[in-house]
């Protein structure tokens, strides 16, 4: 896990700007960055970032590579695409953030436990068990994601919202047992490796 | 034959017994009433929504786009892909848009798609159902079939994040889009165009894995409704949806507010206002009863 990120560190040594171009989805936006600020005013969660998108660009820039990506903000990102149309320089701001959290989940240096960082990978692998999300089985893992006595407590505290959507039939138990699934799976499968493999390959996170 | 025909990417949240089904039920009631032929495409598979990121990276997130459009484009050849869902429409958009824009990125697309025999060749056009609705169809056109206008309703159009950024529906402002104001006064119920909350983010996935956090943004959005005296809000999308309606029981719960307000989709006011019925409109899949519209149905639906 972590030799990855070693690998990282060698190979790009101070130039952490450089790491971030070659290998975070649209990091090579950073530079054009003109530390306006009018980003960091945008995201609905504001006050729990602790470094809004215009420090991470700044920080990225003066090589605080730790600071950055161990950093909880980017989980922050609700992809509410406020930036992206305010900024006059039109970075892709949400893209990077979701790029930086990804590299920094890669490495395995994002936050451990970090709540959105664990639901993003229930979520894909929930998705890639059938090629479409299983609601059901996304609930249920997401309330004993910290194992079964605080699931069982978070999931009674919920129990509300689930027996309403229950009711209201937009949760089925059904789903438990099987759901909804591609006919071609094993090609979705092959397919979705093959760009796993490819994009490994492109960013040196080959073991 | 059909006015209008389109290869349909229903989503995941939409599928039968799934958290938006009954999005669905009214989508094909619409679209039956205005004679617009939805073909899903077949064996279509999710989108990755918008925490995809966090485990999937890029090029497998531009795959699973890239599959969908190389089955509409086998199977459904000249037809646009509509989204029903804010997610997987944008999820597409922005695969056509990185794509368009990177020889290589295509180029490795494609070396995936192999992989599943399949070819993606660059000619979809990915839009959003309300897109069709308001460019290909028109206010006039969505007017003709009212036979149950919504009479006596007052309406917040709640626009969200993703139907309105960073793409939008075309000539509308970020800040203050006005399509679903224009919507709900075509169907006959009065619009709230000063409804500030318009545009403010419920949280979106988020919702989820920062519950407290999201729940402060959707107070907000459901508050404001109240302010304005709406009867109900109005949405395009399906996340916008589940999150400001449901989460309304734990926000009372938490914060001892008695909120109570239905959350709609633009496609079942469009269902009611056209004569369908309650079934019809999917006005069964609610937590919180849309009452008045119910009365409305009532009237109006056939039974
Ligand atoms: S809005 Fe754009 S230019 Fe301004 S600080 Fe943010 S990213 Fe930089
Ligand atoms: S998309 Fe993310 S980074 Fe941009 S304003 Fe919204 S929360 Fe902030």
């Amino acid at each position: 896990m972590s030799d990855l990120n070693t690998q990282a560190v060698e190979r790009y040594r101070n130039n952490f700007l450089k790491e971030v171009e070659e290998n975070v989805e649209e990091g090579h936006w950073v530079k054009m960055c003109m530390q306006c600020g009018v980003c960091s005013g945008s995201c609905p969660f504001g006050p729990h970032w602790e470094h809004p998108p215009q420090e991470i660009f700044m920080m990225i820039r003066a090589g605080k590579r730790d600071e950055v990506l161990a950093s909880d903000s980017m989980w922050m990102c609700t992809s509410c695409y406020n930036c992206i149309v305010r900024c006059p320089r039109k970075l892709p701001i949400t893209h990077i953030m979701h790029g930086l959290a990804n590299y920094a989940h890669r490495l395995g240096i994002a936050p451990k436990g970090q709540p959105t960082r664990e639901f993003a990978k229930l979520f894909w692998d929930n998705m890639m068990k059938k090629g479409r999300v299983n609601e059901m089985k996304l609930t249920i893992g997401h309330y004993f994601r910290n194992g079964i006595g605080a699931g069982i407590k978070e999931a009674m505290a919920m129990k509300d919202v689930g027996l309403g959507m229950l009711k209201a039939k937009r949760l089925n138990p059904m789903e438990l047992a099987g759901g909804h699934g591609l006919k071609d799976l094993k090609g979705f499968h092959a397919m979705v490796a093959k760009a796993k493999e490819i994009e490994d390959r492109k960013k040196g996170f080959v073991k | 034959m059909a006015k209008k025909e389109y290869a349909f990417y229903p989503g995941c949240s939409s599928q039968l017994k799934a958290s938006a089904s009954n999005y669905l039920v009214s989508v094909n009631s619409m679209c039956e009433k205005l004679d617009i032929k939805m073909t899903e495409i077949p064996d279509w598979n999710c989108c990755g929504a918008s925490v995809g990121y966090g485990e999937g990276g890029e090029l497998p997130r531009l795959a699973i786009s890239a599959r969908n459009f190389a089955l509409a484009e086998q199977h459904l050849p000249g037809q646009d892909v509509v989204a029903t869902c804010a997610a997987c429409w944008l999820a597409s958009r922005e695969t056509i848009e990185r794509l368009d824009a990177s020889a290589e990125l295509m180029k490795e697309t494609n070396e995936a798609l192999a992989a599943a025999g399949l070819t993606y060749r660059g000619q979809v056009q990915a839009r959003h159902m309300v897109e069709v609705l308001i460019d290909d169809l028109g206010y006039e056109e969505l007017a003709k079939p009212v036979s149950n206008p919504l009479e006596g309703l007052k309406i917040a159009g709640y626009v969200g994040c993703q139907t309105n950024r960073p793409f939008g529906i075309a000539g509308e402002s970020f800040e203050n889009p006005m399509y679903l104001d224009k919507l709900v006064e075509t169907l006959g119920a009065e619009s709230l165009p000063k409804y500030e909350q318009k545009v403010t983010c419920c949280g979106g996935a988020l919702a989820f894995s920062e519950p407290d956090k999201s729940q402060k943004q959707i107070r907000d959005i459901v508050e404001s409704a109240y302010d304005h005296g709406a009867d109900l809000i109005v949405t395009p999308c399906p996340l916008c949806q589940a999150n400001v309606e449901v989460y309304q029981s734990e926000i009372n719960k938490k914060q001892g507010t008695k909120f109570a307000m239905p959350v709609t989709y633009y496609s079942q006011l469009m269902t009611v206002a056209y004569g369908g019925t309650h079934k019809e409109a999917g006005l069964d899949g609610h937590i919180i009863a849309p009452g008045k519209l119910e009365e409305i149905a009532a009237k109006g639906g056939k039974k």
